[in-house]
């Protein structure tokens, strides 16, 4: 034995820099997070403007800018009570119509989702994976195309069924069928990133389908249900477009994002009002986010295989 | 517990032009602890999920004890299985885990807790049972894949490679434990892997399949002994046999320098293929010997073991290089690029046919 090892050069022993890791050291130096903070400021400054706006009285609104009250603070609640109780206001009734309409919205197209994304990953049928690219496919569809076509059936149902036109009903059903294909096709992923070594041993240990879903799928899916249904909350919550279409502008089925609209559209100039009823339109997407927002952090997985 | 027993059992997978378990037959009795191994793509593990409901079966059949099981679902073969990447419900706890059955066959709160406790003790595991899975280490939570199948007192055990994922001295250690605790609770056990030396140590019976068919199904001892062909006598044994091929004239074989008597029968089936043998030597039946009286074969490498030396080297037979594996005494090794002859001991050979590879009179 004389042979002699060549000296690995010093640099070569080095771990090679990814793209990933190159990526991360420059997101995360001093410079970087200056110009987050640059940004993430500028971003914010109208919301601040508004809030601000929504507690100051009225003729200070109507004569001075927003940043006029650093130097004469002036703080009224007037305006969030007018929103809420006046009598030609009464956005309290909107933001109950709003509860009313989010919350089967969410609701119904998580259940469904689930368990159709359960059905597409792991039970075999015929024709399963037509069905599941089908179902993705409407995703292209476009929101706009629809209402015509679905108004017509909530008006004029087929097959003897109750006509649906003036109810909730034609709010939660639309938003239910716009949100599915991305539902169905992300609980899926999800799905499918559970070993299937998991359900085996649930399946020999004697669970059917109807047991794997309940107490293995839906308890390690609680995150990814919990980030969807996040979205979707937001989506209702903020959306205009279904809600007046399929609302038919009619007051006892209006959101809030409909009365803010008419706000905006009959009251510009009492727009103290208006920045009022935008936070508290706000609320309550708020609240939901800061309380489901661990789910998004959670990583439920760790620990059923080896790792 | 009970019998298993495949009957021309025959997977063949969708698009796949030859099966992955092909007519496979085996006994296993009452209480046996029988290994399936055979290298990767065999088809032992299908054969397993064959047993477990989880593989259709295109031929054939299945029992356990006198029940077809043949197109039951796994839930109704009374079995258990450990899989071998555990697959623990990660939201669950230990006990939890372990208990999972019972409370999906509606067993009372009480047994459940009972049993578990039990089966939680045999494993050492009592402290952890309200842990979660992720809390554990790999050893904890091989145990607790294994209490989950002891606490349903099944049939039949199933185990697909449980030791796999565990490093070298935990998986020795796990090794014996699970072999003893099998004979402890005399439970029918088929267990799947593709290390020899588990297989070896572990098996009441041992069962090696090669591309879907069974070659033997064997004690250890006679598997090592006795192989019947080229491919079982490769594979079993560590360090492997030494197989070459070589000339057999006139009822003697010639192993190098060595010249060794063999039956006429074999000496006739050698004559039919070009008087040609397959002989098979395993490394610590090579004896040295004096120049010209064995195999001469020039020396790569020595592994010294203490006790012992294997000795792995590259010998020339009728022009072709062989690498050959002798185990020799430990005190006194051959150096490395030294010449050495090797002669089998007497007795001590095993013949092939080089033809079909199968088991000749020797």
């Amino acid at each position: 034995m004389t042979t002699t090892t060549p000296e690995v050069p010093a640099t070569a022993t080095a771990p090679v820099p990814t793209a990933a890791s190159v990526a991360h050291q420059k997101l995360t130096s001093p410079w970087a997070s200056f110009a987050a903070i640059i940004i993430a400021t500028l971003w914010t400054i109208p919301t601040i403007g508004l809030f601000i706006s929504s507690f100051r009285p009225e003729e200070d609104v109507k004569t001075s800018g927003w940043w006029t009250w650093f130097s004469s603070p002036n703080v009224t609640l007037e305006n969030y009570h007018e929103v809420l109780t006046g009598s030609d206001t009464k956005l309290a009734t909107y933001f109950v119509n709003s509860i009313v309409i989010t919350i089967p919205s969410v609701l119904i197209p998580i259940t469904l989702a689930t368990l159709a994304a359960y059905a597409f990953a792991w039970m075999k049928f015929p024709g399963r994976d037509f069905l599941f690219v089908a179902v993705f496919a409407m995703q292209i569809v476009p929101i706009q195309v629809t209402m015509i076509p679905l108004l017509k059936l909530y008006v004029d149902p087929p097959f003897g069924l109750p006509q649906l036109a003036g109810k909730f009903w034609t709010i939660w059903l639309s938003h239910s069928i716009f949100a599915l294909p991305l539902a169905i096709y992300l609980l899926h992923n999800f799905m499918k990133e559970v070993p299937g070594e998991l359900i085996e041993a649930a399946r020999v240990d004697g669970a059917g389908h109807v047991r794997i879903f309940t107490k293995i799928m839906l308890p390690l899916m609680a995150p990814a249900i919990a980030a969807f249904g996040i979205f979707q909350f937001l989506w209702v919550w903020n959306d205009l477009l279904v809600a007046l279409v399929f609302g038919g502008g009619n007051l006892d089925l209006s959101p809030l994002t409909v009365r803010l609209a008419e706000l905006s559209g009959t009251r510009d100039n009492d727009w103290q009002i208006l920045s009022a009823g935008a936070f508290v339109s706000l609320i309550v997407p708020l609240v939901v986010f800061l309380s489901l927002q661990r789910y998004f952090v959670r990583g439920l997985l760790a620990g059923s295989v080896k790792g | 517990m009970a019998t298993v027993t495949f009957d021309k059992a025959t997977r063949l997978f969708p698009g796949a032009e030859r099966p992955a378990v092909d007519a496979l037959d085996i006994e296993i009795g009452d209480g046996e602890f029988l290994v399936l191994v055979g290298p990767s793509g065999c088809g032992k593990s299908t054969s397993l999920r064959m047993l477990a409901g989880l593989e259709d079966v295109n031929g054939g059949s299945i029992r356990i004890g006198d029940r077809d099981v043949t197109n039951l679902a796994p839930k109704d073969r009374d079995i258990a299985m450990v899989f071998q990447n555990y697959a623990l419900y990660p939201h669950m706890t230990v006990g939890e885990n372990m208990g999972f059955a019972l409370k999906i066959a509606g067993e009372p709160k009480e047994k459940i807790r009972e049993r578990v406790a039990e089966a939680a003790k045999i494993l050492d595991l009592e402290q952890y049972v309200d842990r979660k899975p992720k809390a554990l280490s790999g050893g904890q939570r091989q145990r607790v894949a294994m209490g989950r199948a002891i606490v349903r007192s099944p049939q039949v055990f199933l185990m697909d490679e449980p030791l796999s994922n565990l490093d070298a001295k935990l998986r020795v250690q796990t090794r014996s434990q699970i072999a003893a605790l099998q004979r402890r609770l005399g439970v029918t056990t088929v267990y799947v892997t593709h290390d020899q030396v588990e297989a070896m140590t572990m098996g009441d019976r041992v069962a090696v399949l090669k591309d879907g068919i069974l070659q033997q199904v064997d004690t250890p001892r006679n598997m090592y002994d006795n192989p019947v062909n080229v491919f079982v006598a490769g594979f079993i044994g560590s360090p492997a046999m030494n197989l070459l091929q070589v000339d057999a004239t006139g009822g003697t074989m010639h192993f190098g320098g060595a010249e060794v008597p063999i039956p006429r029968e074999t000496a006739e089936v050698a004559d039919k293929a070009g008087r040609k043998i397959t002989v098979g030597v395993r490394p610590e039946d090579m004896d040295i010997v004096a120049e010209g009286q064995g195999l001469k074969t020039t020396v790569n490498l020595v592994e010294e073991l203490g006790a012992d030396a294997y000795v792995y080297g590259t010998a020339d037979v009728d022009g072709k290089p062989y690498d050959v594996i002798a185990r020799v005494d430990g005190r006194k090794p051959p150096e490395k690029g030294q010449s050495v002859n090797f002669a089998p001991k007497q007795g001590h050979i095993h013949l092939f046919s080089t033809e079909s590879g199968e088991r000749l009179k020797a």
